[in-house]
Protein backbone atom coordinates (compact mmCIF):
# COMPACT_ATOMS: atom_id res chain seq x y z
CA UNK A 1 0.00 0.00 0.00
CA UNK A 2 1.19 3.51 -0.80
CA UNK A 3 1.93 4.98 2.64
CA UNK A 4 1.50 8.60 1.51
CA UNK A 5 -2.18 7.93 0.80
CA UNK A 6 -2.95 6.77 4.31
CA UNK A 7 -5.52 4.34 5.57
CA UNK A 8 -9.08 4.64 4.29
CA UNK A 9 -10.34 4.78 7.85
CA UNK A 10 -8.64 8.13 8.35
CA UNK A 11 -10.45 9.83 5.46
CA UNK A 12 -13.62 11.87 5.99
CA UNK A 13 -16.59 9.55 5.68
CA UNK A 14 -19.90 10.61 4.08
CA UNK A 15 -21.81 7.42 4.69
CA UNK A 16 -21.22 3.91 5.88
CA UNK A 17 -23.01 0.66 5.30
CA UNK A 18 -23.02 -1.59 8.34
CA UNK A 19 -24.00 -5.25 8.37
CA UNK A 20 -26.52 -4.68 5.64
CA UNK A 21 -28.71 -7.59 4.60
CA UNK A 22 -31.33 -7.59 1.89
CA UNK A 23 -34.02 -10.10 0.92
CA UNK A 24 -36.19 -10.16 -2.19
CA UNK A 25 -38.90 -12.42 -0.78
CA UNK A 26 -37.00 -15.62 0.03
CA UNK A 27 -33.88 -14.66 -1.88
CA UNK A 28 -31.03 -13.40 0.24
CA UNK A 29 -29.59 -10.78 -2.13
CA UNK A 30 -27.08 -9.01 0.10
CA UNK A 31 -25.19 -10.63 2.96
CA UNK A 32 -23.66 -8.62 5.76
CA UNK A 33 -22.25 -5.85 3.62
CA UNK A 34 -20.10 -3.32 5.43
CA UNK A 35 -18.29 -0.53 3.61
CA UNK A 36 -17.62 3.20 3.85
CA UNK A 37 -18.37 5.97 1.35
CA UNK A 38 -15.60 8.57 1.48
CA UNK A 39 -16.59 12.18 1.19
CA UNK A 40 -16.14 13.80 -2.23
CA UNK A 41 -14.72 10.65 -3.70
CA UNK A 42 -16.07 8.31 -6.34
CA UNK A 43 -16.76 4.79 -5.14
CA UNK A 44 -17.47 2.15 -7.77
CA UNK A 45 -19.46 -1.03 -7.22
CA UNK A 46 -18.40 -3.78 -9.60
CA UNK A 47 -19.21 -7.45 -9.94
CA UNK A 48 -20.99 -9.88 -12.25
CA UNK A 49 -24.72 -9.64 -12.96
CA UNK A 50 -26.87 -10.58 -10.00
CA UNK A 51 -24.15 -9.84 -7.44
CA UNK A 52 -26.36 -7.28 -5.70
CA UNK A 53 -24.53 -4.08 -6.61
CA UNK A 54 -27.63 -2.29 -7.92
CA UNK A 55 -29.62 -3.53 -4.94
CA UNK A 56 -27.04 -1.98 -2.62
CA UNK A 57 -27.07 1.30 -4.54
CA UNK A 58 -30.87 1.51 -4.46
CA UNK A 59 -30.86 0.89 -0.72
CA UNK A 60 -29.20 4.25 -0.13
CA UNK A 61 -32.22 6.24 -1.27
CA UNK A 62 -34.78 3.67 -0.14
CA UNK A 63 -36.03 2.87 -3.64
CA UNK A 64 -36.86 -0.61 -2.37
CA UNK A 65 -39.65 0.84 -0.26
CA UNK A 66 -41.68 1.27 -3.47
CA UNK A 67 -42.14 -2.45 -3.90
CA UNK A 68 -43.79 -4.98 -1.65
CA UNK A 69 -41.91 -8.09 -0.58
CA UNK A 70 -38.50 -6.47 0.03
CA UNK A 71 -36.93 -6.83 3.46
CA UNK A 72 -33.72 -5.35 4.71
CA UNK A 73 -31.77 -5.06 7.90
CA UNK A 74 -28.61 -3.39 9.11
CA UNK A 75 -27.66 0.26 8.84
CA UNK A 76 -26.65 2.89 6.33
CA UNK A 77 -25.37 5.81 8.38
CA UNK A 78 -25.31 9.24 6.76
CA UNK A 79 -22.88 11.84 8.06
CA UNK A 80 -22.78 14.47 9.48
CA UNK A 81 -26.27 13.58 10.80
CA UNK A 82 -25.07 10.20 12.06
CA UNK A 83 -28.55 8.97 11.22
CA UNK A 84 -29.43 5.53 9.96
CA UNK A 85 -31.18 6.11 6.61
CA UNK A 86 -32.97 2.80 6.97
CA UNK A 87 -34.61 3.67 10.28
CA UNK A 88 -38.40 3.43 9.89
CA UNK A 89 -38.69 6.88 11.50
CA UNK A 90 -36.65 8.36 8.65
CA UNK A 91 -38.83 9.71 5.84
CA UNK A 92 -37.67 8.22 2.51
CA UNK A 93 -38.78 11.43 0.78
CA UNK A 94 -36.29 13.41 2.87
CA UNK A 95 -33.60 10.83 2.14
CA UNK A 96 -34.18 11.14 -1.61
CA UNK A 97 -33.84 14.89 -1.41
CA UNK A 98 -30.29 14.53 -0.12
CA UNK A 99 -29.23 11.46 -2.09
CA UNK A 100 -30.06 11.90 -5.78
CA UNK A 101 -30.08 9.15 -8.34
CA UNK A 102 -29.29 8.77 -12.03
CA UNK A 103 -30.63 5.67 -13.73
CA UNK A 104 -29.33 3.19 -16.24
CA UNK A 105 -31.50 4.40 -19.10
CA UNK A 106 -32.11 8.12 -19.46
CA UNK A 107 -35.62 8.64 -18.08
CA UNK A 108 -36.59 12.28 -18.68
CA UNK A 109 -40.20 13.10 -17.89
CA UNK A 110 -42.60 13.95 -20.73
CA UNK A 111 -42.06 17.64 -20.09
CA UNK A 112 -39.85 20.45 -21.30
CA UNK A 113 -36.12 20.50 -20.63
CA UNK A 114 -36.67 23.30 -18.12
CA UNK A 115 -39.44 21.49 -16.26
CA UNK A 116 -37.34 18.35 -16.09
CA UNK A 117 -34.43 20.14 -14.44
CA UNK A 118 -36.51 21.97 -11.85
CA UNK A 119 -38.72 18.97 -11.06
CA UNK A 120 -37.02 18.46 -7.69
CA UNK A 121 -37.64 22.10 -6.77
CA UNK A 122 -41.26 21.89 -7.95
CA UNK A 123 -42.04 18.92 -5.76
CA UNK A 124 -40.53 20.84 -2.85
CA UNK A 125 -43.06 23.58 -3.49
CA UNK A 126 -40.66 26.20 -4.88
CA UNK A 127 -42.62 28.49 -7.18
CA UNK A 128 -40.49 31.63 -7.34
CA UNK A 129 -39.51 32.09 -10.94
CA UNK A 130 -36.12 33.66 -10.29
CA UNK A 131 -35.09 30.85 -7.94
CA UNK A 132 -36.17 28.21 -10.43
CA UNK A 133 -34.40 29.93 -13.32
CA UNK A 134 -31.17 30.17 -11.33
CA UNK A 135 -31.38 26.54 -10.26
CA UNK A 136 -32.02 25.38 -13.80
CA UNK A 137 -29.04 27.26 -15.18
CA UNK A 138 -26.74 26.20 -12.37
CA UNK A 139 -27.65 22.54 -12.70
CA UNK A 140 -27.47 22.52 -16.49
CA UNK A 141 -24.05 24.17 -16.33
CA UNK A 142 -22.86 21.60 -13.80
CA UNK A 143 -24.08 18.84 -16.11
CA UNK A 144 -22.25 20.45 -19.07
CA UNK A 145 -25.51 20.85 -20.97
CA UNK A 146 -26.22 24.57 -20.64
CA UNK A 147 -24.50 25.62 -23.84
CA UNK A 148 -26.44 23.11 -25.91
CA UNK A 149 -29.91 23.79 -24.53
CA UNK A 150 -29.98 27.38 -23.27
CA UNK A 151 -31.87 28.54 -26.35
CA UNK A 152 -34.45 25.79 -26.23
CA UNK A 153 -35.23 25.24 -22.58
CA UNK A 154 -38.91 24.89 -23.36
CA UNK A 155 -38.54 22.18 -25.98
CA UNK A 156 -39.59 18.68 -25.02
CA UNK A 157 -36.85 16.68 -23.33
CA UNK A 158 -37.35 13.84 -25.82
CA UNK A 159 -36.04 16.07 -28.57
CA UNK A 160 -32.56 15.63 -27.06
CA UNK A 161 -30.13 12.87 -28.03
CA UNK A 162 -29.52 9.93 -25.69
CA UNK A 163 -26.35 11.43 -24.24
CA UNK A 164 -28.00 14.81 -23.76
CA UNK A 165 -30.97 13.12 -22.08
CA UNK A 166 -28.65 11.40 -19.63
CA UNK A 167 -26.91 14.68 -18.87
CA UNK A 168 -30.34 16.22 -18.41
CA UNK A 169 -31.09 13.49 -15.86
CA UNK A 170 -27.82 14.33 -14.13
CA UNK A 171 -28.78 18.02 -14.12
CA UNK A 172 -32.16 17.07 -12.69
CA UNK A 173 -30.41 15.12 -9.93
CA UNK A 174 -28.06 18.04 -9.21
CA UNK A 175 -30.77 20.69 -9.08
CA UNK A 176 -31.75 19.66 -5.57
CA UNK A 177 -28.22 20.22 -4.21
CA UNK A 178 -27.74 16.61 -3.15
CA UNK A 179 -24.88 15.51 -0.92
CA UNK A 180 -24.58 12.10 -2.54
CA UNK A 181 -25.14 11.13 -6.18
CA UNK A 182 -26.08 7.55 -6.93
CA UNK A 183 -25.34 6.38 -10.47
CA UNK A 184 -26.87 3.08 -11.58
CA UNK A 185 -24.86 2.07 -14.67
CA UNK A 186 -25.32 5.54 -16.14
CA UNK A 187 -23.58 4.86 -19.43
CA UNK A 188 -24.66 1.32 -20.30
CA UNK A 189 -27.22 2.63 -22.81
CA UNK A 190 -24.85 5.16 -24.39
CA UNK A 191 -22.16 5.06 -27.07
CA UNK A 192 -18.42 5.32 -26.23
CA UNK A 193 -18.02 9.02 -27.05
CA UNK A 194 -20.99 10.02 -24.93
CA UNK A 195 -19.74 7.66 -22.23
CA UNK A 196 -16.42 9.51 -22.16
CA UNK A 197 -18.22 12.83 -21.69
CA UNK A 198 -20.30 11.46 -18.81
CA UNK A 199 -17.17 10.06 -17.17
CA UNK A 200 -15.50 13.44 -17.50
CA UNK A 201 -18.55 14.96 -15.87
CA UNK A 202 -18.41 12.52 -12.95
CA UNK A 203 -14.80 13.55 -12.49
CA UNK A 204 -15.80 17.19 -12.17
CA UNK A 205 -18.79 16.50 -9.95
CA UNK A 206 -16.79 14.85 -7.21
CA UNK A 207 -15.39 18.22 -6.23
CA UNK A 208 -18.77 18.94 -4.73
CA UNK A 209 -20.57 15.67 -4.06
CA UNK A 210 -19.89 12.15 -2.93
CA UNK A 211 -20.51 9.68 -5.72
CA UNK A 212 -21.45 6.02 -5.70
CA UNK A 213 -21.53 4.38 -9.11
CA UNK A 214 -22.57 0.91 -10.19
CA UNK A 215 -20.87 -0.16 -13.37
CA UNK A 216 -20.62 -3.23 -15.50
CA UNK A 217 -17.60 -1.84 -17.21
CA UNK A 218 -14.36 -2.48 -15.33
CA UNK A 219 -12.39 0.04 -17.38
CA UNK A 220 -14.95 2.62 -16.39
CA UNK A 221 -14.51 1.79 -12.71
CA UNK A 222 -10.75 2.08 -13.16
CA UNK A 223 -11.10 5.42 -14.95
CA UNK A 224 -13.58 7.24 -12.75
CA UNK A 225 -13.36 5.86 -9.24
CA UNK A 226 -11.12 6.43 -6.24
CA UNK A 227 -12.41 3.38 -4.43
CA UNK A 228 -13.78 0.13 -5.73
CA UNK A 229 -15.91 -2.49 -4.08
CA UNK A 230 -16.02 -5.91 -5.71
CA UNK A 231 -19.19 -7.83 -5.00
CA UNK A 232 -20.01 -11.42 -5.77
CA UNK A 233 -23.19 -13.40 -5.00
CA UNK A 234 -24.42 -10.81 -2.53
CA UNK A 235 -21.19 -10.52 -0.62
CA UNK A 236 -18.70 -7.70 -0.53
CA UNK A 237 -15.51 -9.53 -1.44
CA UNK A 238 -13.07 -6.68 -1.43
CA UNK A 239 -13.05 -2.94 -0.90
CA UNK A 240 -10.11 -0.60 -1.31
CA UNK A 241 -8.33 2.01 -3.37
CA UNK A 242 -9.17 1.46 -7.02
CA UNK A 243 -5.51 1.04 -8.02
CA UNK A 244 -5.00 -1.64 -5.43
CA UNK A 245 -8.12 -3.55 -6.43
CA UNK A 246 -7.04 -3.49 -10.03
CA UNK A 247 -3.29 -3.92 -9.65
CA UNK A 248 -2.90 -6.28 -6.73
CA UNK A 249 -6.22 -7.56 -5.45
CA UNK A 250 -5.95 -9.47 -2.22
CA UNK A 251 -8.73 -11.92 -2.98
CA UNK A 252 -8.46 -14.61 -5.64
CA UNK A 253 -12.09 -14.07 -6.72
CA UNK A 254 -11.48 -10.37 -7.33
CA UNK A 255 -8.42 -11.18 -9.37
CA UNK A 256 -10.32 -13.69 -11.48
CA UNK A 257 -13.04 -11.14 -12.22
CA UNK A 258 -10.65 -8.27 -12.92
CA UNK A 259 -8.52 -10.33 -15.25
CA UNK A 260 -11.62 -11.47 -17.13
CA UNK A 261 -11.52 -15.11 -16.14
CA UNK A 262 -15.26 -14.91 -15.55
CA UNK A 263 -17.99 -12.34 -15.31
CA UNK B 1 -37.96 -17.54 -67.53
CA UNK B 2 -39.15 -18.69 -64.17
CA UNK B 3 -36.67 -20.24 -61.75
CA UNK B 4 -38.49 -23.55 -61.59
CA UNK B 5 -38.17 -24.26 -65.29
CA UNK B 6 -34.48 -23.39 -65.31
CA UNK B 7 -33.75 -26.02 -62.68
CA UNK B 8 -35.81 -29.06 -63.55
CA UNK B 9 -34.90 -31.26 -60.60
CA UNK B 10 -36.37 -29.97 -57.34
CA UNK B 11 -35.61 -32.49 -54.67
CA UNK B 12 -38.62 -34.43 -53.42
CA UNK B 13 -37.98 -33.31 -49.83
CA UNK B 14 -37.80 -29.62 -50.73
CA UNK B 15 -40.75 -29.44 -53.12
CA UNK B 16 -43.82 -27.44 -52.13
CA UNK B 17 -46.36 -29.54 -50.31
CA UNK B 18 -49.68 -29.00 -52.04
CA UNK B 19 -51.72 -30.03 -49.00
CA UNK B 20 -50.04 -27.55 -46.70
CA UNK B 21 -50.36 -24.85 -49.29
CA UNK B 22 -54.11 -25.38 -49.62
CA UNK B 23 -54.86 -25.45 -45.90
CA UNK B 24 -52.90 -22.23 -45.43
CA UNK B 25 -54.95 -20.62 -48.17
CA UNK B 26 -58.23 -21.78 -46.64
CA UNK B 27 -57.30 -20.29 -43.28
CA UNK B 28 -56.22 -17.05 -44.90
CA UNK B 29 -59.48 -16.86 -46.84
CA UNK B 30 -61.52 -17.53 -43.68
CA UNK B 31 -59.74 -14.80 -41.76
CA UNK B 32 -60.21 -12.39 -44.62
CA UNK B 33 -63.90 -13.23 -44.86
CA UNK B 34 -64.37 -12.57 -41.15
CA UNK B 35 -62.74 -9.18 -41.50
CA UNK B 36 -64.72 -8.43 -44.66
CA UNK B 37 -68.07 -9.17 -43.01
CA UNK B 38 -67.62 -6.45 -40.42
CA UNK B 39 -66.61 -3.93 -43.05
CA UNK B 40 -69.51 -4.97 -45.26
CA UNK B 41 -72.00 -4.51 -42.42
CA UNK B 42 -70.63 -1.04 -41.66
CA UNK B 43 -70.79 -0.02 -45.29
CA UNK B 44 -74.33 -1.42 -45.60
CA UNK B 45 -75.51 0.54 -42.55
CA UNK B 46 -74.06 3.76 -43.88
CA UNK B 47 -75.58 3.04 -47.28
CA UNK B 48 -79.10 2.51 -45.89
CA UNK B 49 -78.81 5.57 -43.65
CA UNK B 50 -77.70 7.76 -46.53
CA UNK B 51 -80.27 6.38 -49.01
CA UNK B 52 -83.23 6.94 -46.70
CA UNK B 53 -81.87 10.31 -45.61
CA UNK B 54 -81.58 11.44 -49.23
CA UNK B 55 -85.26 10.57 -49.69
CA UNK B 56 -86.03 12.53 -46.52
CA UNK B 57 -84.11 15.60 -47.60
CA UNK B 58 -85.93 15.62 -50.95
CA UNK B 59 -89.05 16.53 -48.97
CA UNK B 60 -87.54 18.54 -46.14
CA UNK B 61 -84.95 21.20 -46.99
CA UNK B 62 -81.65 20.80 -45.16
CA UNK B 63 -81.89 24.41 -43.98
CA UNK B 64 -85.20 23.71 -42.22
CA UNK B 65 -83.74 20.56 -40.72
CA UNK B 66 -80.87 22.50 -39.20
CA UNK B 67 -82.63 25.71 -38.23
CA UNK B 68 -86.23 24.87 -37.26
CA UNK B 69 -86.87 25.05 -33.53
CA UNK B 70 -89.69 22.52 -33.45
CA UNK B 71 -89.68 18.77 -33.92
CA UNK B 72 -93.13 17.46 -34.73
CA UNK B 73 -92.62 14.99 -37.58
CA UNK B 74 -95.79 13.02 -36.87
CA UNK B 75 -98.20 15.97 -36.55
CA UNK B 76 -100.26 17.43 -39.35
CA UNK B 77 -98.24 20.61 -39.03
CA UNK B 78 -94.94 18.82 -39.32
CA UNK B 79 -91.69 20.47 -38.28
CA UNK B 80 -88.28 18.87 -38.56
CA UNK B 81 -85.84 20.86 -36.43
CA UNK B 82 -83.08 18.44 -35.42
CA UNK B 83 -81.74 21.05 -32.97
CA UNK B 84 -84.56 20.10 -30.65
CA UNK B 85 -83.31 16.52 -30.37
CA UNK B 86 -79.64 17.59 -30.37
CA UNK B 87 -80.26 19.83 -27.38
CA UNK B 88 -81.63 16.87 -25.44
CA UNK B 89 -78.64 14.77 -26.41
CA UNK B 90 -76.20 17.56 -25.58
CA UNK B 91 -77.69 18.29 -22.15
CA UNK B 92 -77.96 14.65 -21.06
CA UNK B 93 -74.45 13.87 -22.32
CA UNK B 94 -73.00 16.90 -20.56
CA UNK B 95 -74.58 15.86 -17.27
CA UNK B 96 -73.33 12.30 -17.77
CA UNK B 97 -69.78 13.39 -18.54
CA UNK B 98 -69.74 15.84 -15.64
CA UNK B 99 -70.25 12.74 -13.50
CA UNK B 100 -68.21 10.17 -15.40
CA UNK B 101 -65.02 12.10 -16.18
CA UNK B 102 -64.09 13.31 -12.68
CA UNK B 103 -65.15 10.09 -10.96
CA UNK B 104 -63.67 7.84 -13.63
CA UNK B 105 -60.35 9.67 -13.63
CA UNK B 106 -60.13 9.65 -9.86
CA UNK B 107 -60.80 5.93 -9.75
CA UNK B 108 -58.19 5.34 -12.45
CA UNK B 109 -55.56 7.31 -10.54
CA UNK B 110 -56.39 5.48 -7.34
CA UNK B 111 -56.31 2.02 -8.90
CA UNK B 112 -53.18 2.63 -10.92
CA UNK B 113 -51.03 4.58 -8.45
CA UNK B 114 -52.31 3.99 -4.94
CA UNK B 115 -54.22 0.72 -4.63
CA UNK B 116 -52.47 -2.48 -3.67
CA UNK B 117 -52.52 -5.29 -6.17
CA UNK B 118 -55.21 -7.05 -4.16
CA UNK B 119 -57.48 -4.03 -4.04
CA UNK B 120 -57.05 -3.51 -7.76
CA UNK B 121 -57.80 -7.11 -8.59
CA UNK B 122 -60.96 -6.99 -6.50
CA UNK B 123 -62.20 -3.57 -7.55
CA UNK B 124 -61.71 -3.82 -11.30
CA UNK B 125 -64.05 -6.77 -12.00
CA UNK B 126 -66.72 -5.21 -9.79
CA UNK B 127 -66.47 -1.95 -11.72
CA UNK B 128 -66.63 -3.79 -15.00
CA UNK B 129 -69.74 -5.57 -13.78
CA UNK B 130 -71.34 -2.14 -13.62
CA UNK B 131 -70.49 -1.64 -17.28
CA UNK B 132 -72.07 -4.97 -18.17
CA UNK B 133 -75.42 -4.21 -16.55
CA UNK B 134 -78.33 -3.90 -19.02
CA UNK B 135 -79.14 -0.24 -19.58
CA UNK B 136 -82.84 -0.84 -19.04
CA UNK B 137 -81.99 -1.54 -15.41
CA UNK B 138 -80.21 1.80 -15.20
CA UNK B 139 -83.21 3.46 -16.82
CA UNK B 140 -85.61 2.23 -14.15
CA UNK B 141 -83.04 3.00 -11.48
CA UNK B 142 -83.08 6.60 -12.71
CA UNK B 143 -86.87 6.79 -12.93
CA UNK B 144 -87.81 4.97 -9.73
CA UNK B 145 -84.92 5.83 -7.42
CA UNK B 146 -82.84 8.82 -8.52
CA UNK B 147 -85.71 11.03 -9.68
CA UNK B 148 -87.66 10.71 -6.38
CA UNK B 149 -84.42 11.37 -4.52
CA UNK B 150 -83.80 14.51 -6.56
CA UNK B 151 -87.40 15.57 -6.02
CA UNK B 152 -86.68 15.67 -2.29
CA UNK B 153 -84.12 18.37 -3.05
CA UNK B 154 -85.96 20.05 -5.91
CA UNK B 155 -89.71 19.67 -5.37
CA UNK B 156 -90.54 21.22 -8.75
CA UNK B 157 -88.62 18.58 -10.66
CA UNK B 158 -90.88 16.73 -13.11
CA UNK B 159 -91.05 12.93 -13.04
CA UNK B 160 -89.26 12.75 -16.35
CA UNK B 161 -86.13 14.89 -16.62
CA UNK B 162 -82.72 14.99 -18.28
CA UNK B 163 -80.87 15.48 -14.99
CA UNK B 164 -81.74 12.15 -13.44
CA UNK B 165 -81.20 10.26 -16.70
CA UNK B 166 -77.88 12.04 -17.24
CA UNK B 167 -76.63 11.32 -13.72
CA UNK B 168 -77.38 7.63 -14.01
CA UNK B 169 -75.89 7.53 -17.49
CA UNK B 170 -72.77 9.08 -15.95
CA UNK B 171 -72.58 6.29 -13.39
CA UNK B 172 -72.93 3.78 -16.19
CA UNK B 173 -70.02 5.38 -18.08
CA UNK B 174 -67.68 5.60 -15.05
CA UNK B 175 -66.24 2.09 -15.51
CA UNK B 176 -65.56 2.70 -19.21
CA UNK B 177 -63.59 5.83 -18.42
CA UNK B 178 -61.82 4.43 -15.37
CA UNK B 179 -60.89 1.14 -16.97
CA UNK B 180 -59.34 2.60 -20.12
CA UNK B 181 -57.69 5.49 -18.28
CA UNK B 182 -56.23 3.06 -15.77
CA UNK B 183 -54.80 0.90 -18.55
CA UNK B 184 -53.18 3.99 -20.05
CA UNK B 185 -51.66 5.00 -16.73
CA UNK B 186 -50.40 1.54 -15.95
CA UNK B 187 -48.67 1.46 -19.33
CA UNK B 188 -46.44 4.35 -18.25
CA UNK B 189 -43.03 2.75 -17.66
CA UNK B 190 -41.89 2.18 -14.10
CA UNK B 191 -38.63 3.98 -14.95
CA UNK B 192 -40.50 7.29 -15.14
CA UNK B 193 -42.12 6.73 -11.76
CA UNK B 194 -38.81 5.74 -10.21
CA UNK B 195 -37.25 8.89 -11.65
CA UNK B 196 -39.91 10.94 -9.96
CA UNK B 197 -39.68 9.15 -6.61
CA UNK B 198 -35.89 9.43 -6.70
CA UNK B 199 -36.30 13.20 -6.89
CA UNK B 200 -38.16 13.13 -3.60
CA UNK B 201 -41.66 13.31 -5.05
CA UNK B 202 -44.61 11.87 -3.17
CA UNK B 203 -47.04 9.40 -4.71
CA UNK B 204 -49.56 12.13 -5.36
CA UNK B 205 -46.96 14.35 -7.03
CA UNK B 206 -45.74 11.44 -9.11
CA UNK B 207 -49.29 10.63 -10.18
CA UNK B 208 -50.19 14.19 -11.17
CA UNK B 209 -46.89 15.56 -12.48
CA UNK B 210 -45.50 12.52 -14.25
CA UNK B 211 -47.93 9.64 -14.78
CA UNK B 212 -50.97 11.68 -15.80
CA UNK B 213 -49.16 13.80 -18.41
CA UNK B 214 -47.44 10.71 -19.77
CA UNK B 215 -50.77 8.89 -20.14
CA UNK B 216 -52.74 11.86 -21.46
CA UNK B 217 -53.41 10.45 -24.91
CA UNK B 218 -54.82 7.20 -23.52
CA UNK B 219 -56.89 9.12 -20.99
CA UNK B 220 -58.19 11.31 -23.81
CA UNK B 221 -59.22 8.16 -25.66
CA UNK B 222 -61.11 7.04 -22.56
CA UNK B 223 -63.00 10.36 -22.48
CA UNK B 224 -63.85 10.18 -26.18
CA UNK B 225 -65.20 6.69 -25.75
CA UNK B 226 -67.24 7.93 -22.80
CA UNK B 227 -68.65 10.75 -24.92
CA UNK B 228 -69.53 8.37 -27.74
CA UNK B 229 -71.28 6.12 -25.26
CA UNK B 230 -73.24 9.02 -23.76
CA UNK B 231 -74.33 10.37 -27.13
CA UNK B 232 -75.44 6.94 -28.29
CA UNK B 233 -77.18 5.84 -25.09
CA UNK B 234 -80.87 5.13 -25.66
CA UNK B 235 -82.69 3.14 -23.02
CA UNK B 236 -81.98 5.25 -19.93
CA UNK B 237 -83.15 8.38 -21.73
CA UNK B 238 -86.20 6.76 -23.27
CA UNK B 239 -87.29 5.59 -19.82
CA UNK B 240 -86.30 8.41 -17.49
CA UNK B 241 -86.09 11.59 -19.57
CA UNK B 242 -89.51 11.53 -21.14
CA UNK B 243 -89.93 11.53 -24.88
CA UNK B 244 -91.29 15.01 -25.50
CA UNK B 245 -89.14 16.78 -28.07
CA UNK B 246 -88.31 20.15 -26.60
CA UNK B 247 -85.62 22.67 -27.33
CA UNK B 248 -84.10 23.22 -23.92
CA UNK B 249 -80.75 23.54 -22.24
CA UNK B 250 -82.15 23.11 -18.74
CA UNK B 251 -81.34 19.63 -17.38
CA UNK B 252 -84.30 19.81 -15.01
CA UNK B 253 -86.76 19.61 -17.90
CA UNK B 254 -87.94 16.53 -19.74
CA UNK B 255 -86.80 16.23 -23.34
CA UNK B 256 -86.24 13.70 -26.09
CA UNK B 257 -82.81 12.87 -27.44
CA UNK B 258 -82.03 11.63 -30.95
CA UNK B 259 -81.84 8.07 -29.73
CA UNK B 260 -85.01 8.32 -27.67
CA UNK B 261 -86.89 9.64 -30.70
CA UNK B 262 -85.62 6.81 -32.89
CA UNK B 263 -86.74 4.16 -30.44
CA UNK B 264 -90.10 5.88 -29.98
CA UNK B 265 -90.87 6.03 -33.68
CA UNK B 266 -89.47 2.62 -34.42
CA UNK B 267 -91.87 1.11 -31.88
CA UNK B 268 -94.93 2.70 -33.51
CA UNK B 269 -96.46 1.40 -36.71
CA UNK B 270 -95.41 3.82 -39.38
CA UNK B 271 -95.81 2.86 -43.02
CA UNK B 272 -92.56 2.03 -44.78
CA UNK B 273 -91.43 4.92 -46.98
CA UNK B 274 -93.53 7.56 -45.23
CA UNK B 275 -91.88 10.81 -44.18
CA UNK B 276 -92.16 9.86 -40.50
CA UNK B 277 -90.35 6.62 -41.21
CA UNK B 278 -87.60 8.42 -43.06
CA UNK B 279 -87.01 10.89 -40.21
CA UNK B 280 -85.53 8.02 -38.20
CA UNK B 281 -82.81 7.66 -40.76
CA UNK B 282 -82.10 11.37 -40.98
CA UNK B 283 -81.85 11.47 -37.18
CA UNK B 284 -79.69 8.33 -37.20
CA UNK B 285 -77.36 9.83 -39.78
CA UNK B 286 -77.00 12.95 -37.64
CA UNK B 287 -76.12 10.81 -34.66
CA UNK B 288 -73.58 8.83 -36.67
CA UNK B 289 -71.95 12.00 -37.95
CA UNK B 290 -71.58 13.28 -34.40
CA UNK B 291 -70.05 10.05 -33.19
CA UNK B 292 -67.72 10.10 -36.18
CA UNK B 293 -66.78 13.68 -35.36
CA UNK B 294 -65.84 12.70 -31.82
CA UNK B 295 -63.83 9.76 -33.04
CA UNK B 296 -61.90 11.97 -35.45
CA UNK B 297 -61.39 14.52 -32.71
CA UNK B 298 -60.12 11.81 -30.40
CA UNK B 299 -57.81 10.45 -33.06
CA UNK B 300 -56.43 13.94 -33.71
CA UNK B 301 -55.98 14.71 -30.02
CA UNK B 302 -54.25 11.42 -29.50
CA UNK B 303 -51.75 12.16 -32.24
CA UNK B 304 -51.19 15.72 -31.12
CA UNK B 305 -50.60 14.92 -27.48
CA UNK B 306 -48.98 11.56 -27.82
CA UNK B 307 -46.15 11.30 -25.32
CA UNK B 308 -43.18 9.21 -26.14
CA UNK B 309 -41.52 7.62 -23.21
Amino acid sequence: MDPSRGAISELPIKAEVRNFNFHYGEFHALKDVTMPLCERKVTALIGPSGCGKSTLLRSFNRMHDLYAGNRYGGEIILHPDQTNLLDPRVDPIEVRMRLSMVFQKPNPFPKSIYENVIYGQRVRGVTKRSVLDDKAEEALRAAALWGEVKHRLHDMAFALSGGQQQRLCIARALATDPEVLLFDEPTSALDPIVTASIEELIHQLKEKVTILIVTHNMQQAARVSDFTAYMYLGELIEFGYTEEIFIKPRDKRTEDYITGRFG
Amino acid sequence: MSPSSSSPAVSERLARKASRHISERIIEATLFAAAAVSIFVTVAIVFILVRESVAFFQQVPVVDFLSDTQWTPLFDDAHFGILVLLSGTAVSSTVALAVAIPIGTTIAIFLSEFASQRTRETAKPILELLAGMPTVVFGYFALMFVTPLLQELMPELPGFNLLSAGLVMGIMIVPIVSSIAEDAMRAVPMALREGSYAMGATRLQTAFYVVLPAAVSGIGAAYILGIARAVGETMILAIAAGMQPKLTFDPREPAATITAFIVQVALGDLPHGSIGYQTIFAAGLTLMLFTLLFNILGFWLQRKYRERY
